[in-house]
Parts: C-alpha cells; structure tokens; sequence
C-alpha cells in the first residue's frame, strides 16, 4: 500500500519507513515558530519547567505580528518577552518591526520553509505551509514550549482528503473563491484531524501566492494541514530563497485517502461567506444587497503582493464609497516595498483607502479597525466568528481580493465585473478626462 | 469527578471562549475573569468551580490560543464534554491537563443544569439527571503517558531526562 504525501514526511521526520493513519509519532520538527501573542506563553511553560537552552535556535522563528506595532501598554509587554527570549537565546528568526510581518507571508517569502519539511507553529494558521509540499500544522503554546527543548512534536497521522479541482478558472476567481467553496461544501469540521490535499488542473496553473491562501484556510475546514505536491511552480518560487534543501515528496497512485472530492471549478463564482462561520459560503452576486462601512485587504491569507495587484486594478482611478473605510495591509515589508514601487500604494491612497504597516491587527479584532456594534465589515481574512474583528455585535463577510476591492468602490458587496464593466476608470497618468 | 452541566451548541469557537481582547495577558486569573464571554458573557457570574462545560460538535474550534483552555481550567471547569472537539484544543488540553470527553451521546442527551458524573479510569459518564450512561473510549497509550506524566512539560522534562 502506497502513502500519501503527509504520510511519506511523516514517516521521514519520525525515522520510519512508513506512518498509517491513527499512528501516533514524536516528530523531529525543522522549524517552529510563535508569535507576540502565544509564543509568550511558551516562554514561560519553558522557563517554569527549568530548561536552560533551547534545541536549536537556528531552527526557532519569533514573531511579534499580531499586536504591533505595540497597540498598548499591555502588549508591549508581550513584545518585549518575545525580544529579550530572542536575545537571551541567539534565536536566529526574530524580527523587529520595520522588518517583521506577518509570519506566515514572511517565514516562506524568507526562504525559511523547504518542501518536504516539517514545520509547527503556535497558531492555527501555520497550516499555509503545505502549498510548498511541506507538512505544516497550528499547535499550541505548551507544544511550542516542548519543542523549545527538544525539537519534538507528538502527532497523530492524519488520514488524507483529495481534492482534485478540474477547470480554467475564470476571471476574478482565485485561491479563496476556491477555498471558501471548498469549505462550504464540506462544513467547518469536515476535514477535522485530516490532511486536505488540494491537486487537479486548477491547482496546477494557480500562482504560489494563491496556493498559500487556500493551504492557509485547511484549518477553517478542521484541518490539520493543507498540502500541495511540489510542482515547476514551487520549484520556481523556492529557487535562491530557500535556504535548505528541498525534499520532494509525491503521493503515491495506490496511497488510501479517507475521501476525494473532484470538482469542476470552470464555472464558479466568486465566493463570499456570511457570518457567522467560513462555511457559509455562497456566489457574490448573492450578496449585493449587502451594504458595508469597512474593507479589509490583507491578512495571513490575502496580504500577498498578488492580492495586492488585483485590488489596484479595480481601485486604480476609483475610490471607496463615501461612509467605507477602506484598509489595506501588506503582509511584510517587502510585500509593502515592493507594491511602493509598482505603485499599488499610490493607488490605494487616491482611492481614499488608508495602508497599514504589517500587522495581523484587524483580522483578530485586535487593533487597526476594529469594529463597533453594529458595522460590518468585508474582509479579505479568514474566520467571520462572531464577534471576531471586535464588537460582538458587528459582523464580518469574508472574500478575496477583487470582490473587496470591488466593494469598497460601491459600498455593497459587490462582483468585480461590475465595476469594470462601468465607464473606465479616470487614471492619474492621463489626467482627469 | 461530578458536577453540574452548562449546555452549549456546535463550532464554539475559542474566540467565543476567550476573546481576542483578551489576549494581552498571560495571566490565568485574568484569563479566567472572562471565560466563555463571546459565547455567553454571563457565564462567569452563573458557573461555579467544579461545574462541567457539556458542548456539540467541534468544540474549541479555531484560533490555537492556548489562552481558551487555560481560562477555562483556571475558572474550575471540572471537564469539558463535547460530540468532538477541534484538534489543536484537544491537544492543548491534554498538555495543560484540562479534562476533557469525547462523548456524542453523552453531550447530545445532556440539559443545561444536569448533574453529570464523569469517571475516566471507567470511561464512562452518568447523568444523575436523567439516569443515563454513557461509555467514551480511553485515550490512547501515548496520550496517557503525556497526561499521567502531569502534562506535556512534565513529559518533556522526563524525555529530556532520559526517563522515557
């Protein structure tokens, strides 16, 4: 019998020929990574059980992403754990703001993730991994801790799920109109405690970026990882940026999966999901009635230069409708550098939107637009709980980039098409017309 | 250990048990003064140290804030029963040592204000309520060993000691 792709890392990381399903394994772990919010926690379960030193502080990645920069006085506190942790440590992976962003944007386009590895992280979203061929998995704090000393992770193996997508996709439908689909078809806990192994056609012509947003959303379906078999692309994105080696690893023809799932997603729409849970996805043009006073473009999920392309088409020579406040974050600095350049920034300002440093701010209610009783926001994050963004009762719609940037134009939700099918755009090149 | 039920629905999430405007503590107390608030903000004020959380489906689902299950140990919640539970709430509990059961029946049949009694050397759980029982299979060897070390630290402590 044949093992899939997760099963085959597993099994490499725990010194066995082979790992089945329901196994449990102590995992030798390549990196592990916490940020500002649960790695201080680790800290302290490290230090009150008397550990010393670290593993390896090669191999240990410190983010303070989620409450900078420093949003008060409390998590500055937290940010100065991570930095005097980093320094006691030597802890080779720390960034500072002005170089941080968001981990799970920045440790891949750092070159700090191979296919073929095994990667753990103090927050749910470290499954985005997976769409480098690698296994990547959320734990907690106490884990995080644990490998501090040893290097270690305990896992149960996962049975896999196959989701082999079929189809051209069409224009303004990406990586999240195809993840939030996915999620919606299958439920929030439909691939709990499994492996969600995405393949097909329109995997193989999606761009990296868009592969890290949907590996990103596998926990929001239960997951325990999102995986995507190494390809050209990946190949492409990890030449003279990874700084180990890859391992390729290819599921087998005969490996046994729990389900598969094939479908056809030439006709799709772009997505969105009403709150209160990811899986209550539907096609946009569902939603225009919707009205909203925030847009979120951003996030773990959609702050990718790529995202930030698309918005600019549709804002270029627009602007956010009166009463939206529009926010655009890219996710690092070179995300951030590099759209300065291309002039995306530009763009975002005269559309009347205001551009954040890097930070996971919003998406979690934390700072950098929370929301009051009552607004709702669209949001190019993740989760839509209740509550989620800030006040329980404000309310948040999730999509990709081009239906937010779409909506902040009209105020409603709102398929992309329709904007550009409007009178073209005044552009600040040419002038006013 | 035995104590009175709090009944809440399917995909609690941990932003519904500890909300992320609370995150700037690593304090269990205070992690505590707020436990379960997104989902029902009386609760502090209405449970009782000793009292059981009994859930549905995908309980703990989400963020890994490990905050989630420290609240609500350091609140006194004597076991947390649910139809399933997310894996990174069920992995942080069984490291922090926050009972939990798996019990579909269990949780399903069970009323706000039940008086459940969980029994894990048994794996079964009572409903002095309603009369029923209820039989939930023990955790794996390799989670026992975690939990009977006194949780993943104590464990890593012996692993690292050569103990194990």
């Amino acid at each position: 019998m044949g093992m899939t792709i997760t099963e085959k890392i597993l099994a490499a990381h725990s010194d066995r020929d082979a790992v089945r399903p329901g196994d449990y394994i102590l995992a030798d772990v390549d990196l592990c990574m916490g940020n500002d919010i649960t790695a201080p926690i680790a800290i302290e379960e490290f230090e009150r059980a008397g550990f010393q030193q670290v593993w390896d502080p090669a191999r240990i990645a410190l983010v303070p992403d989620h409450f900078t920069p420093n949003k008060d006085i409390k998590s500055a506190g937290l940010a100065k754990k991570l930095r005097l942790f980093a320094a006691k440590h030597k802890i080779a992976h720390y960034w500072e703001v002005g170089r941080v962003g968001i981990e799970h944007v920045l440790l891949p386009e750092q070159g700090l993730v191979a296919p073929g590895e095994l990667i753990i992280g103090a927050d749910s979203h470290t499954c985005t991994y997976g769409a480098l061929g690698a296994f990547s998995t959320g734990v907690g704090s106490t884990d995080l801790a644990a490998c501090f000393a040893t290097g270690k992770v305990w896992l149960r193996v996962p049975g896999s799920l196959r989701f082999v997508l079929r189809g051209k996709l069409p224009r303004w439908v990406g990586g999240k109109d195809l993840i939030l689909y996915t999620i919606g078809r299958i439920g929030v806990d439909g691939a709990l405690y499994k492996a969600m192994e995405f393949c097909g056609p329109a995997i193989a012509s999606l761009p990296m970026d868009e592969r890290f947003t949907m590996c990103n959303m596998a926990i929001e379906a239960g997951g325990k990882s999102g995986i995507i078999a190494p390809d050209q692309a990946t190949r492409a994105y990890c030449e003279g940026r990874a700084q180990s080696p890859a391992t390729i690893y290819q599921s087998d023809p005969d490996a046994s999966y729990a389900e598969a799932f094939e479908w056809d997603v030439s006709g799709l729409s772009p997505q969105v999901s009403a709150p209160f849970l990811p899986s209550n996805s539907r096609p946009v043009e569902e939603f225009s009635e919707v009205e909203i006073d925030q847009v979120v473009i951003g996030s773990c999920t959609n702050g990718r230069l790529s995202d930030l392309r698309t918005a600019a088409e549709l804002l270029r020579g627009r602007k956010a409708a009166p009463g939206v406040r529009l926010l655009v974050f890219p996710a690092t600095q070179q995300v951030y550098l590099q759209a300065l350049k291309e002039g995306l920034l530009e763009v975002f300002v005269e559309a009347e939107g205001a551009v954040s440093p890097p930070t996971c701010g919003p998406c979690l209610g934390g700072h950098m637009g929370v929301l009051a009783e009552g607004e709702r926001a669209l949001a190019t994050t993740n989760r839509n709980f209740r509550g989620r963004m800030g006040h329980p009762g404000s309310e948040v719609y999730l999509c990709g980039p081009a239906v937010a940037a779409a909506s902040a134009v009209t105020g409603r939700i709102t398929h992309p098409e329709e904007v550009v099918s409007e009178e073209p755009p005044v552009t600040s090149e040419r002038g006013k017309r | 250990m035995n104590g009175k039920c709090w009944k809440f629905g399917d995909d609690v999430n941990t932003d519904d048990i500890t909300p992320a405007r609370y995150l700037d503590t690593t304090d269990e107390r205070e992690l505590a003064a707020h436990c379960m608030e997104g989902a029902d903000p009386e609760f502090v004020r209405k449970a009782h140290a000793g009292d059981l959380i009994v859930a549905g489906k995908n309980f703990g689902c989400g963020s890994s804030r490990e905050h989630a299950p420290i609240a609500i140990k350091a609140f006194g919640i004597a076991c947390v029963v649910a139809e399933s539970f997310a894996r990174i709430f069920f992995r942080n509990s069984i490291n922090i040592g926050l009972p939990i059961a798996e019990c579909p029946e269990a949780a399903r049949q069970a009323s706000e204000g039940d008086e459940l009694e969980v029994d894990f050397k048994q794996g079964r759980i009572v409903n002095r309520t309603t009369g029923g029982t209820y039989s939930f299979p023990p955790f794996p060897e390799q989670l026992r060993r975690i939990i009977e070390a006194g949780g993943l630290m104590a464990f890593t402590r012996k692993l690292k000691g050569g103990e194990l």
